[in-house]
């Protein structure tokens, strides 16, 4: 049995949106070096839809297919569905993840959300009262 | 018909060694012909009986051990923890209560020795330094009056540096206290005497030399305590009872004879071979050779690679076909990353972009620069999408390495 689903190597193997936005409108990091995962995300955002998104990860395989997943989710989706990305939904749409991965979906969730965070901070709007 | 050969290059030797084609007829004969019970008296037992000396008498004259010292367990972890588990036994019975090891021992001696401090012992581990040496000057002032047991190992089954085990040997014999080597990756790999090293008890396993997998043993020397773990029958002189596996032991043997033959010119191939791929491999911008480069195994490489973490770079060495081995956090399904690269005083976010290579005795030149052109591109890859990597070069964070 392989370590990983054909999914999570497909998004391991050819990531999905990886790269840099010079202009983002919003920009996260979470993790850290020394638990050995850190994930960047980028956000494109116009007129309330995620118009372009990006990823920069240093970690493991699931890491990095958890960050590309989570890009492919949001892409071309209105801020508000994009706010309720969950990490399970990440870990579903690769076919599942090692329980001792799962980590990865939720830095993925977490990346999106603070990239989000930054969004809102920069327009000064507080999203609970949106 | 043309078939795409896919490029295979088993570089994680350290993990386990393919077998030999004489360890498996070995063992296929005796599977086939000599299925007889040691213990029982008809011939049919006997005969077992006859290989299982006869593996015992090979195996010992390998590390210059009488057959008597030798004692069949079901792999290196089993040895570990009965050498240690007796001098501690030992130990207890005068009073002494401390035991000397190393930070980056395997986890067979390490977590044993955990177990032995949960029931009253005192530990002290050595440093190994950044060149992952212990200093024999250390290890004399850490033995006390009440020290039982010196456990060193022979070699680091992660970066391969080689113990000054002869000098520690001596010191032990000097001060009266116990040594046991846990020298599963050094046997049939450097030469071993156990006599001309002073050494009392040594921990080997099959698998790490061409052998079967499930089969090791400790060599005890004469007169040195031994308790048991498994209690039952009478075999392995009332030491370790369970009926022998005699096929395993002998593929054990039959593994060993021939390592240990071809052991000079077998070391002087990888050692070259190693070095090729060291003197590659340091190329790649801020890397490092983890251990000292000079006092390590035949076949080990260990780097660490900043901006990068170990497990993506295993996954995508395995696509393009080469089987290597990492102590980052998530090989090893822990948070923290590999014990021995701490020790050796490595940061956790470099230590996570570890990479062992380990070579076998048939890995040719070419392998050798096809590993370090493929190593050097992957490494570039994954930093050219590393947020680490890219504070890094943008000067935000400053270079580890």
């Amino acid at each position: 049995m392989a370590l990983y689903s054909e999914k999570v190597m497909d998004h391991f193997r050819n990531p999905r949106n990886v790269g840099v936005i010079e202009d983002a409108d919003g920009v996260g990091e979470v993790g850290n070096a020394k638990c050995g995962d850190i994930m960047k995300m980028y956000l494109k955002i116009d007129d309330d839809i995620i118009s372009d998104v990006k990823f920069e990860t240093f970690g493991c395989g699931s890491a990095i297919a958890s960050s590309s997943m989570a890009t492919e989710l949001i892409k071309g989706k209105p801020v508000s569905e994009a706010l309720e990305l969950t990490n399970k939904a990440v870990a579903e749409a690769l076919d599942g993840l090692p329980a001792y991965k799962m980590h990865c979906s939720v830095l993925a969730e977490e990346a999106i959300k603070s990239a989000l965070d930054d969004y809102y901070t920069r327009k000064g709007i507080n999203p609970k009262e949106q | 018909m043309s078939e795409a050969i896919r490029t295979e290059i088993y570089a994680d030797n350290a993990a386990t060694t393919k077998m030999s084609d004489a360890a498996i007829e070995a063992m296929l004969t005796v599977m086939k012909e000599q299925y007889g019970n040691p213990s029982s008296l008809y011939s049919v037992g006997q005969n077992a009986k006859e290989i299982l000396e006869k593996a015992r008498e090979e195996i010992a004259s390998v590390i210059n051990a009488s057959p008597s010292e030798i004692i069949f367990t079901s792999g290196g972890s089993e040895a570990d923890n009965q050498a240690i588990r007796s001098a501690a036994e030992t130990g207890r019975k005068n009073g002494k209560m401390h035991i000397i090891s190393t930070a980056f021992e395997h986890h067979a001696v390490l977590h044993t020795l955990k177990r032995l401090e949960s029931e009253g012992f005192e530990v002290t581990l050595l440093d190994v330094h950044e060149d992952g040496i212990v200093r024999v000057e250390e290890l004399e002032k850490a033995i006390r009056e009440d020290t039982c047991l010196v456990t060193v190992m022979f070699a680091n089954n992660e970066i391969g540096t080689i113990q000054p085990i002869r000098e520690i040997g001596a010191v032990c014999r000097a001060k009266g206290v116990l040594f046991h080597t846990d020298a599963v990756q050094a046997v049939g790999h450097v030469p071993i005497d156990v006599k001309e090293l002073n050494v009392d008890m040594l921990s080997s396993s099959a698998h790490k030399f061409h052998g079967p997998k499930g089969i090791g043993f400790l060599y005890a020397k004469k007169g040195v305590r031994i308790t048991n773990l498994i209690e039952g029958g009478a075999q392995e002189g009332g030491k370790r009872a369970g009926t022998e596996n005699v096929a395993a032991v002998a593929g054990m043997a039959a593994a060993l004879k021939e390592t240990a033959s071809r052991m000079t010119e077998n070391a002087a191939h990888m050692t070259e071979m190693r070095d090729r791929l060291i003197d590659g491999l340091i190329k790649i911008p801020h890397s490092a050779l983890n251990g000292d480069r000079a006092r390590r195994l035949p076949g080990n490489t260990n780097f660490c690679f900043e901006g990068i973490e170990g497990e993506s770079l295993l996954l995508l060495l395995d696509d393009r076909g080469i089987c290597a081995s990492s102590g980052s956090a998530c090989t090893s399904g822990s948070l923290d990353p590999s014990h021995v690269l701490l020790a050796i005083g490595r940061v956790h976010d470099v230590a996570h972009g570890s990479l062992r290579l380990t070579v076998g005795e048939d890995i040719t030149a070419e392998q050798v620069d096809y590993m370090i052109r493929n190593v050097t591109e992957v490494v570039e890859y994954l930093r050219s999408f590393s947020p680490v990597w890219r504070d890094l070069m943008s000067g935000k964070t400053q270079f580890i390495l």
